[in-house]
């Protein structure tokens, strides 16, 4: 089974290897898998605090109880708002793809906006909580809210820099139709962040305790 | 192990001679605490069953696997004019080095899970004692008995006691290793250990959750008492405490009430009646105290009193400045609390 | 084409040049000076860490011991724990992961270079965050678990850097699994199949993703635990209704995985290293491939066996007690199969081997012990004694340090390019296993006989002096060891015994490369037929089965002129300027000095923006 007919590399032919390195094993992209394992590992983040959520919404120790505070209608727009913001950002990616830069960056803008809706909502939320009684040192109730959907929100914040910073990138001629792959990966952390907010939406706001 | 062949057998007889006169002695020693040598309690027996099934099985294994290896040192040694077969693996065997230890995982299983739901079980005619535990120390509240006690739980003999774990600031663990296994004290939470002393006497035990600074200084002592001593002290202890009639302990009484101790501590009888450190009703007739750290002798009750945090760390009870007159007659109080 | 990939000035930055000196470490992104970096690093903690312990060796030598106050010592055995736990067992893992798998896998560099050098710094960052905490009011003093309500109540300042330092270092092995896993997945030679990967490239993979999904476990635990220190949140505060019981879970849903982190690493390497010296294939290359990955899932299932005594009820800690069993049997899977290795074999005791034989004689112990945990009833008695001090020492010392020295002994040609001495190495190998049985053997019986851990003093009469004081010499004979060791290192790289490419006659990759390998690693990029390639490069099997020699040996044909054309990732300014970044936002959070945190996020926010804008070079070209 051993074999000795294993051609030995003769030194000095360096194509062969640099080539190589264009390549991947899989035919995958390295940063779209990078992206993958890191929102894999974002799922238990947020499975985490979710689950921390529900040991503990039914301990509001004397202050705001969930049913008491939430304003479901609100949240709904806000998160209808967030939800648009996904479409929009497909629509960028699909615009580079096609080498529409305008397009691309006009769509960028959209769903950086709508994440900014979406975040001053969760501001104007936040504070109204706080002026009605319910603030991170409350009770159980009250930090697991405001350190799930904070962390949320910090993520909604994050994926808005990164989409300014793609605008900015692309004014400056630094986003090639050949870069689609860039705003991908940003559209990729984009839809996940907004995927999460579904799972929170739901769980925090909609399943009665 | 040894990773080269023995040149003298003498040599390594001798050695494991030597090795077996210091374990033996090491057992020999009293080591209050050890529960391989003395396990007495009904959980600690039951529990010790399971450990030598284990150790035997685990023995077993150990000397086959290290005798296999050294085997393979010596036999399979680079020696010219031998070389190595080239096998990658041999898939009989590797089922089999699978399978075998699966079916041994799956005998202690059995009875390992059976224990388990045995020790849940709530004994019936048990002896009730909430147990409160804090930085660092114990309270024990025999509550049918209106009894409250601290660092020292009587209990009578060959009757279970069947304790309700209460916590309060952080996480403890009552654990006295001869009686039973241990169980965590956790605040808000309420946790169960059924104990039993088949003897009378002293077992030590001790908190085995990392609780801060005097973790190292949380110990418990269990006195089983024969049934008719136990009723004894029960009943002694149902009493109020006793007004001092000395002169130096009735002014130890006055320092008591009239100073800071009574923000923290109750003496039944008086006004004292805080629930923060000790109950103290009864402080004399206990022989340990401060989480069992110290005897109870008037040296070290007085050098208690002067600092307490400067021989037990992070006691809850600061120094007071007491002056030593003041720490004298508060010593002839406290010993009068019989 | 590499030759026409010159660098491309197209960035506002242009990108460091120095290929020598100070510099050139500093801004590295090489796998091989990451490596290095991440190595030297580790070892230097492992020699702080040491130190605590022997100062907690020196206090407990006797009854009432005086050499540390409470305080002191609490600190120490906090610090010990964490130092050895995050700042040596698992970058060690990582420096050899840094150094081997581009090697190993036949690859010029990992797949995200600056990340990897960005991962180094942030670690090195939180090393010394966490150590600054001893001049700034005391150190983390809770126990490297943490366990609220008690950590969150501490008084010093101690927990907070443990709760922001261990975030931090929690960043920097984030990063690297995302790092490894897409370099091992996606950059192997061509020919380099799964199924041919070395085994420590397959445990590195396991390790990679048992990081991805363990560490945002902690990170929520630790985020809790700050906001309960610093902002007056109430996860763990039972007064309010809090439950302590959440840290535990969420604590050992990490720790269990965690304890795979620190032991797959050294498997990995014992699966190397036993093969060489016996000059045989690996015994059952897929069992033990099956049965780390069969660890990897299985330890997510059995982390509640660290709180048999919290009070679970009898269901659940049954149910945790079964898996803890069997999740010894893919353990002794891999002991069987190095014994398999060695069988049939012609074993050569070179101080590499010494420690990997010594890895497999101690582990095996430490897997019995590991066994006892699961009899419940009697894990009630030994839990939180010196029993278990003992347990977990013979598997990450008698386990993960004994393979990682093993590693060092192994690799240290191919990385620095000269021979250790054999017979300093022999004497390191002896006391050290000598040293390391003397301290942690007889805390089983202190265990048995009822000493509990962390207990800073213990007082006379208790049956416990005379193993403390063995244990206490047991402690020395190790550093005596350690500095045999270090004085190994300094005379070997005085007398300079030059490392052939291949000095043990090895089968993977790496050997095939001369030692220290060039910058660009491979001349050019091998194409692997099989497992163990280099070995089968050198040797074919004759008719009777026994191998023999068809190529002279050595490295490839390595002139001084090949590496030229061959376009590496330069050098970059950023990853060590974002890395400052965190440990500035912690001290800014801990003190509530805003400002500062502020600072600390604009640094790295900054040089973030500078990375995206660098000049990108071939290498990181898509």
């Amino acid at each position: 089974m051993a074999s000795a007919e294993t051609p030995m590399p003769s030194p000095g032919t360096h194509d062969v290897g640099a080539e190589a390195q264009h390549h991947t094993s899989t035919g995958l992209d390295n940063t779209k898998m990078a992206m993958w394992a890191f929102l894999g590992s974002e799922c238990l983040f947020f499975g985490s605090l979710i689950s921390t959520y529900l040991l503990y919404r039914e301990r509001a120790g004397g202050g705001p109880a969930p049913h008491e505070i939430y304003d479901i209608p609100y949240t709904s727009v806000s998160s209808f708002v967030l939800l648009m913001s996904s479409l929009t950002m497909v629509l960028a990616l699909a615009a580079i793809q096609r080498g529409n830069h305008r397009a691309m960056r006009v769509w960028l803008l959209a769903t950086a906006f709508l994440g900014m809706t979406f975040i001053g909502g969760q501001i104007y939320e936040f504070t109204t909580f706080y002026e009605e009684g319910l603030s991170l040192a409350k009770s159980p109730f009250g930090s697991s809210f405001f350190v799930l959907t904070g962390f949320h929100g910090a993520h909604v914040t994050v994926g808005i820099l990164m989409l300014l910073g793609l605008v900015g990138m692309s004014l400056s001629g630094k986003i090639q139709r050949s870069d689609a792959r860039k705003v991908e990966m940003i559209g990729l952390y984009w839809h996940f962040v907004d995927i999460v907010w579904i799972i929170i939406f739901t769980v925090v706001y909609l399943i009665p305790s | 192990m040894r990773k080269f062949p023995v040149g003298s057998k003498r040599g390594l007889l001798v050695a494991l001679a030597a090795l077996g006169v210091v374990l033996l002695s090491s057992c020999a020693t009293n080591a209050p605490q050890d529960f391989l040598n003395h396990p007495e309690g009904p959980a600690a027996v039951s529990a010790d069953h399971l450990w030598n099934a284990t150790f035997l099985i685990a023995a077993v294994i150990f000397f086959v696997v290290e005798g296999l290896l050294i085997f393979a040192i010596i036999r399979f040694r680079e020696r010219p004019g031998r070389e190595a077969a080239q096998f990658h693996g041999n898939t009989k065997v590797e089922v089999l080095l699978t399978a075998v230890p699966a079916l041994i995982l799956a005998g202690l299983a059995i009875p390992t899970v059976r224990t388990i739901f045995d020790l849940a079980q709530r004994p019936d005619n048990a002896l009730n004692v909430t147990v409160t535990a804090r930085q660092f120390w114990w309270e024990f509240d025999y509550s049918d008995n209106d009894v409250i006690t601290a660092n020292v739980l009587h209990i009578p003999v060959d009757k279970p006691v069947y304790l309700t774990l209460n916590g309060e600031d952080v996480i403890h663990s009552f654990w006295v290793p001869r009686l039973a296994g241990k169980q965590d004290v956790v605040p808000g939470r309420t946790n169960q250990l059924t104990i039993e002393a088949p003897h009378p006497g002293v077992y030590y035990g001790q908190c085995t959750e990392y609780c801060g600074l005097s973790h190292a200084n949380m110990r418990i002592r269990v006195i089983a008492d024969s049934p008719s001593d136990f009723d004894a002290w029960l009943a002694e202890q149902q009493q109020p405490a006793e007004t001092p009639t000395d002169p130096t302990a009735a002014e130890g009484q006055k320092v008591f009430l009239q100073g800071p101790c009574i923000n923290c501590h109750a003496i039944e009888g008086t006004d004292a009646q805080a629930r923060v450190g000790p109950d103290l009703t009864h402080f004399a007739s206990r022989q340990w105290f401060a989480g069992a750290m110290f005897e109870n002798t008037p040296e070290n009750v007085s050098a208690w009193l002067a600092d307490p945090p400067a021989v037990k760390p992070g006691s809850k009870m600061p120094d007071y400045g007491l002056s030593s007159d003041d720490i004298q007659k508060l010593v002839a109080y406290l010993e009068s609390l019989k | 084409m590499a030759s026409v990939a010159l660098p491309q000035r197209r960035g506002l930055f242009a990108r460091p040049t120095a290929t020598k000196g100070f510099w050139s470490w500093i801004f590295t992104v090489d796998h091989k000076k990451i490596g290095i970096l991440y190595g030297a690093t580790a070892f230097f903690f492992f020699l702080v860490g040491g130190t605590e312990a022997l100062f907690v060796r020196l206090q407990l030598a006797q009854p009432n011991g005086q050499v540390l106050n409470a305080n002191v010592y609490n600190q120490f055995f906090t610090m010990h724990g964490l130092t050895m736990i995050f700042l040596v067992v698992m970058p060690m893992g990582v420096a050899l992961m840094n150094y081997l798998i581009p090697l190993m896998i036949g690859a010029r560099d990992v797949a995200f270079p600056r990340l990897n050098a960005l991962s180094y710094w942030i670690f090195l960052f939180g090393g010394l965050f966490i150590y600054s905490s001893f001049f700034l009011g005391g150190a983390p003093d809770g126990g490297w678990f943490g366990y609220a309500p008690l950590s969150r109540l501490q008084p010093s300042h101690g927990m907070d850097f443990y709760s922001l330092g261990l975030q931090i270092l929690g960043v920097a092995s984030l990063a690297g699994a995302v790092n490894f896993i897409v370099t091992i997945i996606n950059m192997r030679a061509p020919g380099m199949t799964l199924m041919r990967m070395p085994v420590f490239i397959w445990m590195s993979l396991v390790v990679s993703f048992l990081l991805l999904f363990a560490m945002p476990v902690i990170a929520v635990a630790l985020f809790q635990l700050m906001f309960d220190r610093l902002f007056g949140a109430n996860f763990f505060n039972p007064a309010a209704g809090g439950d302590p019981l959440l840290w535990q879970h969420l604590f050992w849903l990490f720790g269990h995985p965690e304890v795979y982190i620190l032991i797959l690493p050294a498997m990995g390497i014992v699966s190397e290293i036993m093969p060489t010296f016996s000059r045989k294939p690996l015994f059952g290359y897929a069992a033990i491939v099956f049965a780390g990955a069969a660890i990897g899932f299985m330890g997510w299932g059995v982390w509640a066996h660290h709180m048999f005594v919290v009070g679970l009820g009898p269901v659940a800690t049954s149910a945790f007690a079964l898996s803890t069993m069997f999740i010894a049997v893919p353990t002794g899977v891999k002991i069987f199969n190095w014994l398999g290795t060695m069988w049939g074999g012609s074993i050569r005791f070179k101080t590499p081997m010494l420690f990997a034989i010594g890895f497999v004689a101690m582990f095996v112990i430490g897997g019995l012990s590991g066994v006892s945990h699961s009899i419940v009833p009697h894990d009630a008695e030994q839990t939180d004694t010196y029993y278990i001090v003992a347990h977990f020492h013979y598997v990450l010392f008698g386990g993960a340090l004994f393979g990682i020295m093993g590693g060092l002994y192994y690799w240290w040609p191919k990385i620095f390019g000269y021979m250790l001495s054999e017979g300093l190495g022999k004497l390191h190998f002896w006391l050290w296993f000598i040293g390391f049985n003397l301290t942690f053997a007889p805390m089983h019986i202190l265990g048995l006989q009822g000493m509990p851990r962390r207990i800073y003093t213990y007082p006379d009469g208790m049956g416990w002096n005379f193993w403390n004081l063995i244990e206490t010499v047991g402690a020395f004979t190790i550093a005596v060891s350690v500095l045999i060791f270090l004085w190994n290192v300094v005379l070997s790289r005085r007398r300079r015994m030059e490392a052939v490419a291949d000095p043990w006659d090895a089968r993977t990759l790496e050997w095939s490369i001369p030692s220290p390998p060039p910058e660009h690693n491979f001349d050019e990029i091998p194409v692997v037929e099989h497992r163990d390639d280099w070995w089968y490069r050198k040797y074919t099997t004759k008719p009777s089965g026994e191998p023999a020699r068809v190529y002279a040996g050595g490295a490839n044909g390595h002139d001084g002129e090949a590496g030229h054309g061959i376009h590496l990732p330069s050098p970059s300014y950023f990853p060590i300027i974002a890395a400052i970044g965190p440990v500035v936002i912690a001290y800014g959070v801990i003190y509530h000095v805003w400002p500062v945190a502020i600072l600390g996020a604009v640094t790295s926010l900054v040089a973030f923006f500078g990375w995206v804008l660098e000049p990108q070079t071939a290498e990181e070209h898509h």
